[in-house]
């Protein structure tokens, strides 16, 4: 990608823009659809109709939203850290956009194939707890500091389980590169890693238990990673009214709920990577039966993005269903429980992988 | 260690069952309806605004001795001989002209303690519940037919009559003087 | 060692997601930790005590309505059952049996917004709204009879605004029909939740010696592990006729008196609750129910005290007649008034996300609490 338009212009800083603006448009359209789509299932599960008055179905609520966020005014309270106060919601948004430069939508749609991919996917995403401790300390409002609190200790905490299962995916694949992840997952479902990968034989049907749990371990810790309910401490609603961005507005308002989408795509697409095949098809490719070569991209960034809202309709509909922990409780679900269960998980797979 | 998996078991199958209750919710029909366009049936017996019918109104101010709020304002003037005000639906002679009827909207709680004391059950609760303003005064609602000079009439003509009367009376009673003084 | 911090005094209210209204509470943290609480009151003050004393007796009824504003029926009944003591009223048979059976609805309705809140405290909003579908069921029954959804005036002295809808029958013995499994619903959406119970149980425990010094009662009570219900122990109306359960909180889940028992407790008062009525509903006699009412009141001189079982525990009213047309004065015993009082004694040593829960499950109505 990055390489096409790089032949076509000649230049790095404008083709590094336009393979930029792939993702951007992907938080974009994430955020307004993930909104839209927050509210109508919320109100499915609740015996209720939703947003149906704005266009359509109400399709175009968000948007309305969004334009009445762009023209209000940016109000403050008198005794916030001013420069603070304006970087955060900019960090925190620069911490999960950072993220999709090594997420390969499809094989043609990658913003840089770095080989250690998974790695700076990892640390490059601890950038939001920066934004987010910015966030409480500058508004100087007591329940924004106790939400920043609970956040920086929630999302470091929970990188140690992640960081342990992908470890343990790093062991079988060999590779920190995504790309190289997915394509390991390629032609058929069977070679996905939640099924015990692409090679034949003993490991395979011994790993999926293995793979099954590290499964659900990562996806649950990456739900607390993006403060969605049962994690959404840091915002609880109903203790510390809406947590570290209780005293933005407007625009800046609209950034955090934007990141926040933004996350939650980004660790839906990363969990798809590593257990569900990444961009690569379950049922082969029509463009391969059909002798179509250019199809096949787009056909990945199909199955890519089917995946990615595949996981955030099950993260909306955790949302609706469960009450959220409390923040020790969090902790020890945490240090308890996924850590121990993920270090099994992680010393049973590596015997495996020896046998 | 025991409780340890009890614990993780049943964590996991709590959040299972609960999400099997949500998704069966999922595809149940909405219980909610689309308020200004469709509405619900209210039932008879519905306690909303109050209505006057200030034909079988008498006057007789039982409505708001009754309301807890005082929120019902009644005034009237007593008719003259010679004037028909008419008779109500349920065949009670009217008396008294009703200058003012008003009834503050903004104050009244739907108690309903003024609907059963009425004689001739001329005030009733409606269906009605939108009826929301922007000002305040827009809310207090003027039942009485009169019109302002008709009201001002009827009491220059109540007032003109007693004044009437009266001199009528003292003269009788200065006449009465006249004859006792004449007699003795 | 232990670390000491700084204490910080965070202002939770009046303008907050999960204070039940207009209560203010001043907590006083260590970090998360709570070290004390103090609730403030008065921002819902509307002088009900002193308004009675201007009013004619009947023209209280309406203001009783607005002290618990989610069951108003209860706050009706006790103070009509108060009047008629001290005129010395019998009522007739078909208005007892519509009181109690209108009551047990009523308390019904007011526990599902009580479990509904007290999950939505703790993050699950969609029990919430469920809760809310079932109690518009309830509402509607009574507003078809007496026309009103919320604030009622229906229980006057000596009988009742309207006779029942001819409906009435049909839709009650439906909605206990329908009512049944969505309770066992609610039971595995929420109360046996790992997270709601790791969130309730083992929290805010109320000791017995404890509720009972503070005067608590009804379900806070109740959940301590007392068998103390005025309907069976004190009976007024015609409670003693019927046969139910009171339930109480076993420590289930964790110790006895936690959050959890006191949630329990409620959702198996709904079932012993549609028990009432189920015995009730077939046996209502025949008869007029406004033919006791007074055409005057005019109690004689005296004083009466009368206390009846309310969703949230002892409704009591108090009323002082110096013979005239208005009380001389009345005053109420707010169950929630007393219960909240509980709440610094409950919050000590816990955190911030513990005191929502807590007072969720104190279950408070300003309106009861400032009158």
């Amino acid at each position: 990608m990055y390489e096409y338009f790089y032949e076509l212009t000649g230049n790095t800083i404008l083709s590094t823009l336009i393979v930029a603006i792939f993702p951007l448009l992907n938080v974009l359209i994430v955020a307004l659809i993930g909104v839209y789509l927050e509210r109508k299932v919320s109100a499915r599960i609740q015996d209720r109709i939703g947003p149906n008055r704005t266009g359509p179905f109400g399709l175009f609520q968000t948007i309305a939203d969004f334009v009445k966020m762009l023209q209000k005014e940016d109000a403050t309270a008198k005794d916030i850290d001013s420069k603070l106060y304006n970087i955060a919601p900019v960090l925190v948004f620069t911490g999960s956009f950072a993220v999709y430069a090594a997420i390969p939508f499809s094989s043609k749609l990658i913003g840089s194939e770095v080989e250690v991919g998974l790695f700076y996917v990892i640390a490059i995403s601890s950038l939001v707890v920066g934004g987010i401790l910015m966030a409480g300390w500058a508004s100087n409002n007591k329940y924004s500091l106790l939400g920043a609190m609970r956040s920086a200790a929630q999302i470091i905490s929970y990188e140690i389980p992640t960081a342990i299962i992908v470890l343990s995916i790093v062991m079988i694949t060999g590779t920190l590169s995504l790309d190289k992840i997915s394509n390991m997952q390629t032609a058929y479902f069977w070679n996905w890693n939640i099924l015990g990968g692409a090679e034949f034989g003993l490991t395979k049907f011994l790993l999926i238990p293995f793979m099954i749990v590290g499964f659900i371990i990562i996806f649950i810790s990456t739900l607390a990673e993006v403060n969605r309910t049962p994690f959404d401490i840091p915002e609880a609603e109903s203790e510390l009214v809406a947590g570290y961005f209780t005293e933005y507005c407007g625009m800046k308002w609209a950034m955090f709920m934007l990141s926040e989408y933004g996350n939650m795509f980004a660790v839906s697409a990363i969990v798809s990577i590593l257990f569900f095949g990444g961009y690569h098809s379950p049922i082969g490719y029509l463009g391969n039966s059909l002798g179509i070569e250019w199809l096949i991209p787009f056909e990945q960034a199909f199955w890519f993005l089917a995946k990615g809202w595949t996981f955030i309709l099950i993260q909306i509909w955790l949302r609706w269903t469960l009450p959220r922990l409390r923040v020790d409780q969090l902790m020890s679900l945490c240090w308890k429980y996924l850590i121990p269960y993920a270090f099994v998980n992680l010393i049973v797979i590596g015997i495996i992988l020896l046998l | 260690m025991r409780e340890y998996f009890r614990n993780t078991w049943l964590g996991i199958y709590t959040v299972l069952v609960g999400m099997k209750i949500t998704f069966k919710h999922l595809f149940t029909p909405a219980v909610t309806i689309q308020y200004p366009e469709v509405k619900l049936k209210l039932p008879e017996r519905e306690r909303n605004r109050l209505y006057v019918n200030m034909d079988d109104c008498i006057g007789c101010d039982q409505c708001s001795r009754a309301c807890p709020v005082n929120c019902i304002e009644i005034e009237t003037v007593k008719s003259i001989p010679g004037e028909d005000l008419g008779v109500t639906s349920n065949g009670k002679k009217k008396a008294l002209w009703v200058t003012k009827f008003n009834i503050d909207f903004a104050k009244c709680c739907y108690c309903q303690l003024c609907v059963f004391p009425c004689p001739t059950e001329c005030i009733y609760m409606t269906d009605v519940f939108e009826f929301s303003e922007y000002n305040r005064n827009d809310l207090i609602y003027k039942f009485a037919t009169l019109t302002e000079e008709e009201a001002k009439e009827k009491r220059i003509n109540f007032e003109k009559f007693t004044a009437e009367k009266e001199a009528q009376k003292t003269a009788a009673a200065a006449k009465l003087k006249e004859d006792q003084k004449t007699a003795s | 060692m232990t670390i000491k911090t700084e204490q910080m005094v965070l202002n939770m209210g009046p303008q907050h997601p999960s204070t039940h209204g207009v209560l203010r509470l001043e907590l006083e943290i260590e970090g998360e930790l709570v070290k004390k609480v103090t609730p403030h009151l008065g921002y819902l003050h509307r002088c009900f005590e002193k308004h009675a004393e201007a009013m004619q007796y009947n023209q209280v009824v309406p203001y009783t309505d607005r002290l618990d504003y989610l069951a108003a029926i209860g706050n009706n009944f006790g103070y009509a059952l108060a009047v008629e003591k001290l005129l010395g009223i019998e009522v007739p048979e078909r208005v007892e049996y519509i009181r109690v059976i209108m009551a047990e609805l009523q308390r019904i309705a007011s526990h599902l917004v009580a479990i509904g809140s007290n999950g939505a405290d703790i993050g699950a909003l969609t029990p919430f709204l469920y809760l809310f579908r079932d109690r518009e069921y309830i509402l509607n029954i009574i507003e078809e009879t007496c026309g009103a959804r919320m604030l009622y005036n229906y229980i006057w002295i000596g009988g009742l605004s309207h006779d029942i809808h001819p409906d009435f029958i049909r839709k009650t013995k439906e909605f206990c029909n329908y009512f049944k499994p969505t309770i066992v619903e609610l039971d595995n959406l929420l109360s046996y939740n790992k997270i709601f119970i790791e969130r309730t149980a083992n929290i805010g425990v109320l000791p017995v010696d404890t509720a009972i010094n503070f005067g608590a009662s009804g379900p806070t009570l109740r959940g301590s592990g007392i068998k103390f219900d005025l309907r069976k122990d004190d009976p007024y109306s015609i409670y003693d006729r019927f046969n139910f359960e009171i339930p109480t909180g076993k420590g289930l889940m964790g110790t006895i008196g936690d959050c959890w028992d006191r949630y329990y407790v409620r959702i198996r008062e709904m079932e012993q609750s549609l028990k009432i009525i189920e015995q009730a509903i077939d046996n209502i006699p025949n008869g007029d129910v406004q033919s006791a009412i007074p055409k005057r009141i005019k109690p004689p001189k005296g004083t009466v005290y009368k206390r009846i079982e309310n969703p949230r525990g002892e409704l009591g009213y108090f009323i002082i007649s110096d013979g005239t047309v208005n009380p001389f004065r009345v005053k109420v015993r707010a169950p929630s008034f007393v219960n909240l009082e509980v709440l610094g004694e409950l919050c000590k040593g816990y955190l911030v996300a513990d005191v929502i829960a807590i007072l969720g499950s104190i279950d408070i109505v300003l309106g009861e609490v400032d009158r």
